[in-house]
């Protein structure tokens, strides 16, 4: 749906020039939700507003449903651009207008028949559950409601792709947990194929399908949930599932173990004690749901030297990743 | 001079101002507007050298002080109304010396509207003209008509200096006779009726704001 190739963009200012996006390759198939996460400058919101030619690309190309975003004249771009839904860290409301009007300006950007419009505002602002706040203005609103107004704007048009600028980043964790659940519905009923950059690993944990991490304008790492957890030494996969506890135990082998799958739901622990009659202890871990599948991960000590834990070991390889 | 007399003269003159000053201040919320405008979407791209010449006419206009400008302007008066005496006559330098005044405060409400709503409508595939009309100017508005209130309340002052040059109006009124004839009368109910009469103009401009802002 989206696919990004040898994407390239620097500023320049008296004082030299940045690299903001600085080779970046992405594809984001169909109705999958992909994470860009990283510090703020790393080139995030570059790369995002490269989507929809908010900021041009300096070298590269950029294709959004098969049409090359780059080569379009502006009055094409306009039109490719009703079809990319866009929302905002800081919503980018329009404060004059009430929620059912800043709905309906999208719907009058877009050129949308004049007759249907009143109803097919109830039925986005209903979809985004916000019936009832139509009359109000977006200063009455939480922030959380706004973000729904946003996420209803950006649908009007039918998008099949959604861009998504650190949307929960000015929201409390409640608040973003719910809009994560929007757009995760979303998602899964409408088939949305969504782009997001964050700099919230929960964002990529409870959403996405696919994440990348980025810094000073590259992938440092990119792929599928379920890949790059079973990446050895995945920096994803270590953030998803932060692990606390000693890392080294005296007269023991401290290991970390990542499952994911169904893998996450066997008992490998109990069956690695059973198979080895090892007194493993468990040092930290969680099992959890992320969008794309069950994961675990735990730190675990193994009495002896690594060199008397080999098969054990070896047992642990075949059914996560050991690191 | 009876107190009837004074009425009789400062209805005439408050009259006569209020002309001018809603005239040009018709005029240059017209013309403020467009020139605002131009300035905030010439600042970049290949128009920058149309907004370094426009920003420069500009700033000539807002260098003058208005007396030395309602005398510069006077053969262009001339050529527009006929004649460079009369409240008509008035109007074409007031509004000559508004327009650049409104135009700077028309740019910088456009550029107080938040980039990122710009750039939202932009990303929704908007028109230049949707985002001047139902962004820029609507999101704007608020901060607009408090600074055309501004403009019209210097227009007021403006209008007075006309009145040095045969431009009638309450200005007139107090020079001819409050400091000419010593009517000190005349001199006190012109004071009045131009305090009164600015303290309205802001209260109408209050009241608009606060119906028009849901900030």
């Amino acid at each position: 749906m989206i696919e990004i190739r040898g994407l390239r963009k620097t500023y320049r200012s008296r004082k030299g020039s940045v690299a903001a996006v600085d080779g970046v390759d992405l594809r984001v198939g169909e109705g999958e939700v992909f994470g860009v996460l990283g510090q703020s400058g790393a080139g995030k919101s570059t790369l995002l507003r490269c989507v929809n030619m908010l900021e041009r690309p300096d070298a590269g190309t950029v294709s959004v449903g098969g049409l090359e975003m780059t080569r379009l004249r502006r009055g094409q771009l306009r039109l490719a651009r009703h079809g990319i839904g866009m929302i905002h860290q800081h919503f980018a409301l329009l404060s004059s207008r009430t929620v059912a009007g800043n709905v309906a300006f999208a719907l009058e950007v877009t050129g949308a028949p004049r007759a249907g419009r009143k109803q097919r505002v109830a039925e986005l602002l209903e979809m985004v559950g916000l019936t009832g706040r139509a009359e109000a203005y977006p200063a009455q609103l939480s922030g959380g409601q706004k973000q729904r107004v946003g996420i209803a704007r950006a649908l009007a048009a039918r998008p099949k792709v959604l861009l998504s600028d650190e949307a929960t980043s000015a929201l409390d964790p409640e608040t973003t947990e719910s809009i994560l659940r929007l757009l995760h519905d979303l998602n899964q009923r409408l088939g949305l194929t969504i782009l997001l950059i964050t700099h919230e690993m929960t964002v990529v944990k409870r959403i996405c399908t696919s994440a990348a991490v980025m810094r000073d304008g590259r992938f440092v790492e990119s792929g599928t949930i379920t890949e790059l957890l079973r990446t050895p030494g995945s920096e994803l996969a270590r953030g998803l599932f932060p692990l606390d506890g000693p890392t080294e135990v005296a007269g023991a082998t401290v290991v970390d173990v990542t499952v994911s799958g169904p893998e996450a739901e066997a008992p490998i622990i109990a069956e690695l004690a059973r198979r080895f009659a090892s007194d493993v202890r468990i040092l930290g871990g969680s099992v959890e749901r992320l969008a794309a599948t069950r994961a675990g991960r735990w730190r675990i000590a193994l009495p002896g030297a690594p060199d008397d834990n080999r098969e054990a070991l070896k047992f642990l390889s075949e059914r996560g990743v050991v690191s | 001079m009876t107190w009837s007399e004074v009425f009789e003269l400062l209805t005439g003159g408050l009259q006569e101002t209020v002309w001018m000053v809603g005239v040009s201040a018709l005029l240059t919320a017209v013309g403020g507007l467009l020139v605002g405008v131009l300035l905030v979407l010439t600042d970049a791209g290949r128009l920058r050298p149309l907004n370094v010449v426009l920003g420069a006419i500009v700033n000539v206009g807002r260098s003058l002080p208005f007396i030395i400008l309602l005398v510069a302007v006077i053969p262009f008066t001339r050529a527009v109304v006929g004649t460079t005496i009369g409240t008509d006559a008035a109007i074409v330098p007031l509004t000559i010396g508004a327009i650049p005044f409104f135009a700077r405060i028309v740019e910088s409400a456009l550029r107080e509207v938040p980039p990122d709503v710009v750039a939202a409508a932009t990303a929704m595939g908007a028109t230049r003209r949707q985002i001047v009309g139902k962004v820029l100017l609507r999101e704007a508005l608020p901060a607009l008509v408090a600074g055309l209130t501004i403009t019209v309340i210097a227009l007021v002052g403006y209008s007075a200096m006309a009145g040095v040059v045969g431009g009638g109006g309450l200005g007139d009124l107090a020079i001819r006779y409050g400091y000419q004839r010593f009517e000190t009368e005349v001199m006190i109910a012109t004071v009045v009726a131009l305090v009164v009469f600015v303290q309205l103009v802001q209260m109408v401009g209050d009241f608009l704001v606060r119906r028009l802002s849901h900030r």
